[in-house]
């Protein structure tokens, strides 16, 4: 009797068995291939930076042109600075705003507001820069910390805005319902109770947003600037360390290099640490009933 | 949590302000993010208004860059960010996907959450780590290494061909592809984990391999939502500015050749934009930028429907 044609061969099952596995392998590969840029990064990162974190440069501002050593002590402090300025407009608004979208917001306003969040988003963070530009430092004649810090916190109010919306939402119902019930006003409910129960994610909200903007740069070349002195007043530029590491990146100096590679360490452990937070936080949050 | 003590909180009677200015503080906070749009559109059309006048749309076309004899043309930085883009999509979707795919799919759990918090350090580098990481590390061993046996084996083609300088257009495309990689591996990851297990024991059921299932069950129910994902991973790359300028090379060319430097919208702003000495010069940057917003809003816009239309209404976390 004649073999069926339409019958695969035992040749053919072999085969797709075969591509089967080979593609499973291609699949582990580029998985594998994925995240080897990030220890290429953060080898190099250690290889090169670690061996000029001394005192120095932690408490040093930057040497003249052509000295060695010096340190990066204003840029540190400049990022610290620039990042409370951020948090002091991206955390109420975003916080607010979020508030609103969950508790008040119609959900054809809504689906306006988060398409908007959306959008603003994509927004590529040097655009951020030539609008702030515009408004805060041509008017006022001069780069300055507050233009750098506005610009860093208008790039949080999105960020922060649609990760509370997310975890008010996640407040169950019969707390608001058992809140009125008790005669209790609504803006009371929501701050006592709703925004209490969900503080914890609110924060890892907040913390993952600054974790994304410690390491802009693009937002502040035309609004902090920099500077290779101390700022002792806002309304002056002010150093950063991503500014300071693409300056000294870009520069012709070993030395320079050599620090740079150090502030970019110091940058990531900082980013680092902020990301660990929230991963302690939002375990902590998941084993919570 | 602690449950506050309920006297703290019961109402004076009869107070409704603070309730109606609470929710007007939140409706305004709410309110701001719509502001905030018009307001970056504007203040981009208002510091580009000299140069749109000026050059009328002649400007897109004009591939000359000449600061000092106040012509300014766009061509080059938008054949830059698009080339540049482009490339970082066709090395990052295949990549990301294959990832995602072997994260969902194959992965035991023990091997999946470790990669997938890697993927996320990884999102967490700031672009001008990237750049600097690229600058010393990546670009010297393109140069040194990929580039010449590149050259060699496919130097027929013109995107091979030409002299290597080791910043150019094919290290930044390589720069942005890791950096998309995250968000194209999670939003990949989300789209296939929307599948229907339904959909792979059918595919199961008719004696299918595991690479046929993927293939015809998985793939292709897919495809529309990784599609969206890909087109999410342009809008970032198009924006990409720190990274990029550092291994890019920064000249204002349009070349065939892939080893060849080259400039990018965002690239440009970047390192002309506190150099501009004349109000023409400043205002042409800003209409760099006004391209560059257009473009990524109209392609994040695009990305966010095609994925919602996917996933419905959960589609819009994109961290």
């Amino acid at each position: 009797m004649e073999a069926s044609p339409f019958l695969p061969t035992p040749q053919y099952a072999r085969w797709r068995k075969w591509k089967s596995g080979a593609i499973t392998g291609v699949l582990v590969a580029c998985a594998l291939a994925v995240i080897a840029p990030l220890f290429l990064v953060i080898y190099f990162l250690v290889a090169r930076g670690s061996s000029s974190l001394d005192w120095n440069f932690f408490t040093q501002l930057p040497k003249p042109t052509g000295e060695l050593g010096g340190g990066m002590a204003n840029a540190i402090v400049g990022t610290v600075t620039l990042l409370t300025m951020a948090a002091a407009i991206g955390v109420p608004f975003g916080v607010f705003g979020g508030i609103y979208l969950a508790e008040y917001g119609s959900d054809r306003s809504n689906y306006w507001i988060r398409f908007a969040a959306d959008v603003l988003n994509g927004v590529p963070s040097i655009v951020w820069g030539m609008v702030i530009y515009l408004i805060l430092v041509v008017p006022f004649k001069g780069f300055s910390a507050y233009a750098g810090g506005i610009a860093l916190g208008l790039m949080m109010v999105p960020l922060v805005m649609r990760t509370t919306e997310e975890v008010l939402v996640l407040v169950p119902q019969s707390y608001r319902e058992a809140a009125m019930a008790l005669g209790i006003s609504r803006w009371k409910v929501i701050t006592v109770i709703v925004v209490r129960t969900a503080l914890k994610g609110i924060a890892t909200g907040v913390i993952v947003a600054l974790a994304r903007i410690a390491g802009e740069t693009a937002p502040l070349l035309f609004t902090a600037l920099g500077n290779s002195f101390w700022s002792h007043n806002l309304k002056e530029p002010i150093s950063a360390l991503p500014l300071q590491i693409f300056a000294y990146g870009l520069s012709p100096y070993d030395d320079w290099h050599r620090q740079a590679w150090a502030g970019a360490l110091v940058l990531m452990a900082l980013i680092l640490a902020l990301n660990i937070t929230v991963r302690i936080l939002s375990r902590d949050r998941q084993s919570a009933p | 949590m602690s449950a506050p003590s309920p006297r703290s909180i019961l109402p004076a009677p009869g107070s409704q302000l603070p309730s109606s200015a609470f929710k007007w503080a939140a409706a305004l906070a709410a309110g701001m993010i719509v502001v905030l749009i018009v307001l970056v559109g504007s203040e981009l059309y208002v510091g580009s208004r000299q140069s749109l006048f000026k050059f009328g749309a002649g400007f897109l076309w004009s591939s000359e860059w000449d600061p000092v004899a106040e012509k300014y043309g766009a061509l080059p930085f938008i054949f830059g960010t698009f080339v540049s883009s482009l490339l970082a999509l066709v090395i990052a979707v295949p990549l990301g996907v294959a990832t995602a795919l072997f994260l969902t799919e194959l992965a035991p759990l023990k091997v999946r959450q470790p990669i997938i918090i890697a993927i996320e350090m990884l999102a967490a580098v700031p672009s001008v780590i990237f750049g600097l990481w690229g600058m010393f590390v990546l670009v010297p061993w393109l140069r040194d290494h990929l580039f010449p046996d590149l050259k060699h084996s496919l130097g027929f083609l013109p995107l091979f061909q030409g002299p290597i300088y080791g910043l150019s257009m094919l290290a930044a495309g390589i720069i942005i592809a890791i950096m998309i990689l995250p968000i194209i591996t999670s939003i990949s990851r989300e789209i296939l984990r929307s599948v229907p297990d339904l959909q792979r024991e059918a595919a199961y059921a008719l004696g299918a391999t595991r690479w046929e299932v993927l293939r015809i069950a998985v793939l292709s129910y897919a495809r529309r939502g990784l599609f969206g994902a890909a087109i999410l991973g342009l809008g970032r790359a198009l924006g990409e500015t720190m990274a990029v300028t550092m291994v890019i090379g920064n000249r204002p060319q349009i070349s065939a050749s892939l080893f060849a430097p080259g400039y990018t919208l965002a690239s440009v702003i970047a390192n002309e934009f506190t150099e501009a000495t004349t109000d023409l010069y400043r205002s042409s940057l800003y209409e760099l930028g006004l391209v560059l917003l257009a473009v990524t809003v109209l392609v994040n816009i695009a990305a966010q429907v095609m994925l919602k239309s996917m996933m419905g209404s959960g589609s819009s976390k994109v961290a």
